[in-house]
């Protein structure tokens, strides 16, 4: 079944073609790599799959919701009911404690949870860091709540947005574990990435190049070739 | 954990741990509020500050004996002065005026309450002493200069006294007057020492009052003892009543357009450090769109920081700015400055509503941003 379906999609900045003619379904419980170098759109496609921005043409339907038609407020219900988003730089507020910028992504989705919110830490392996504010943690860490965050609404999709591009390779090695952990519980994650090894963990990898899909692979098998 | 809770919680996070930042808005916040609860304090004080310094040129309210009466008792003038708000009264003093004799000239004597006169006409310059016992006078420099008389000498008074007798008195001049006016004239006297001399009492001619009030508020007074004491013709001195209310009138106004004009500076000064300091939260305001807030929720958090932060800085300018008046008070006016207490709401209603509205502009503006844009830091 799938929980995603990009339909026809193309993104035009004035005389800029970002994204042209996409065309992707993700599966519930799909664990998928988007890779592609600088320009490719990469970006874009997660914005507008991220509910943070709309195509110019075409349908994106998620969770079986039209979302390309709806209005800022629609796209901000999507984003706040389905998606989880977890960043590069982390984006933790600053001046809120580890535990309280998860009780933040509660607090705009229904009703802030204490007890919920330290056991999502606790997922990450950070409950003794629960009080300790942004700066007074390490960049591994930082994602490491960004990721409490992503999940503590339980998201329809998670999407990840070069989730290791700041971190070293422990740090890395221990979010990626995190990722097959949700992927094994049947999470759905989208993962924009420039790191092979990253994408490699994916079930599926969609590569893009100038603004089209280039190739999909699937367990390092490639499965259809594309001229888009 | 309530959702109240938690937004009382993200509040006071912000302040608190971004203090340093808070505190550059506190102080904007408190620097206008105080100049502002300050030149408000001054401006309603000035009447007060100023009436008093207009105390200092005389009586500004007379009582005349009404129609056929020649004289005005003491029942009927403590009756009129009943009308006076007693914390307003700097002083009365009443004046009955007879003609004596010095040396065979006829010289005008006026037996008045010397110890009021000191209060109701302060600018009298004596060379010598004030009376301070029965049968010592003050002459004007007038009578001194025509009589050759000093401080210190004695003179006879002679006359005829109401029953139509023949008085004769001596008198020691206590004291010279120099006003410049008429006063220079007369010769000053206990007013029993004159009723002495002319055999009656309960006579006076006219009371001279200097009040602490308005000329409004006098008007009143006038109006009231006229329809209440109708043995006495309540009359304002216009030259001082008037001139008092010019001064005061362009004063209070140059007062309001300095406050209007640090007000509007003030608006200004808020609004560039709350505008500085939402803008360089712009990513938060996106991370927070991106996490599914709405406008208004990021509105009302913004919202909840300017509005503490106008409510501390507000409390901080009434205190401030009482100290602020109090310190202009006292080196402009050589007088302390009274509390008004009406300052404290005022205060603090204009300081949230500048915080506010300066907090609001900029996050309206602020939660038009797209939070990819900002996220991705462009």
């Amino acid at each position: 079944m799938n929980l995603l379906e990009l339909k026809d999609i193309s993104k035009i900045y004035g005389n800029v073609k970002a994204l042209q003619n996409i065309n992707l379904n993700v599966q519930q419980g799909e664990w998928l790599a988007i890779m592609g170098p600088s320009g490719s759109g990469k970006t874009t496609l997660m914005n507008i799959i991220g509910c943070m921005d709309r195509p110019s043409n075409g349908s994106v339907i998620l969770d079986g919701q039209d979302i390309s038609k709806e209005g800022q407020k629609g796209l901000t219900t999507v984003r706040r009911d389905k998606i989880g988003l977890i960043f590069q730089q982390f984006h933790l507020v600053n001046y809120l404690t580890a535990l309280e910028n998860i009780m933040v992504a509660q607090y705009y989705h229904s009703m802030p949870d204490e007890k919920e919110a330290l056991q999502a830490l606790e997922r990450v392996g950070l409950k003794e860091r629960a009080k300790h504010l942004p700066s007074q943690l390490s960049g591994g860490e930082q994602q490491r709540v960004c990721i409490a965050r992503a999940l503590i609404n339980y998201p329809k999709l998670i999407l990840a947005d070069e989730p290791t591009g700041n971190l070293d390779e422990a740090n890395e090695g221990i979010v990626l574990e995190i990722f097959k952990q949700l992927h094994s519980e049947g999470s759905t994650i989208v993962v924009v990435t420039h790191d092979p090894e990253v994408a490699e963990e994916a079930q599926r990898t969609v590569v893009l190049e100038h603004g089209r899909i280039a190739r999909i692979t699937d367990n390092n098998k490639e499965i259809r070739g594309c001229d888009l | 954990m309530k959702k109240q809770a938690m937004y009382f919680k993200m509040v006071t996070s912000s302040l608190i741990r971004r203090r340093s930042r808070m505190l550059v808005a506190l102080l904007a916040v408190a620097i206008g509020a105080t100049i502002l609860s300050g030149l408000i304090t001054i401006y309603y004080d000035i009447p007060r500050q100023m009436g008093k310094e207009f105390r200092s040129y005389g009586a500004n309210l007379i009582f005349v004996p009404s129609g056929d009466q020649s004289t005005l008792s003491a029942s009927t003038i403590k009756k009129a002065t009943g009308f006076f708000p007693s914390n307003n009264i700097v002083g009365i003093a009443p004046y009955r005026y007879e003609t004596v004799k010095l040396n065979e000239q006829p010289f005008m004597a006026a037996g008045t309450d010397l110890k009021e006169v000191k209060k109701v006409s302060p600018y009298w310059y004596i060379t010598g002493q004030w009376p301070a016992n029965n049968g010592a006078v003050l002459i004007g420099k007038e009578v001194a200069d025509l009589i050759h008389l000093s401080p210190g000498d004695t003179f006879t008074a002679t006359g005829t006294n109401g029953a139509g007798e023949k008085f004769s008195h001596d008198f020691t001049v206590s004291g010279l007057v120099q006003t410049g006016g008429a006063e220079e004239a007369f010769i000053f006297m206990s007013l029993p020492d004159l009723e002495g001399i002319m055999g009656d009492s309960d006579q006076v001619d006219v009371v001279e009052c200097s009040i602490a009030a308005s000329e409004a508020a006098l008007g009143g007074m006038v109006k009231q003892i006229g329809e209440n004491v109708p043995e006495i013709t309540p009359r304002l001195v216009k030259r001082v009543t008037q001139s008092e209310q010019t001064v005061l009138g362009k004063l209070q106004a140059l007062v309001y357009l300095v406050t209007v004009i640090v007000l509007l500076l003030t608006m200004i000064c808020v609004s560039t450090t709350m505008m500085a300091v939402v803008t360089e939260r712009r990513k938060e305001i996106g991370l927070k769109k991106a996490l599914g807030a709405a406008n208004k929720s990021i509105i009302m958090e913004f919202l909840g920081e300017g509005l503490f932060l106008g409510g501390s800085g507000g409390v901080l300018g009434v205190i401030l700015g009482f100290l602020f008046a109090q310190v202009v008070s006292q080196n402009v006016f050589s007088r302390s400055i009274s509390f008004q207490p009406l300052l404290i709401p005022i205060t603090l209603v204009v300081s949230i509503c500048i915080t506010g509205l300066a907090c609001l502009i900029p996050v309206r503006r602020a939660t038009d941003i797209e939070p990819a844009i900002v996220l991705r830091g462009e």
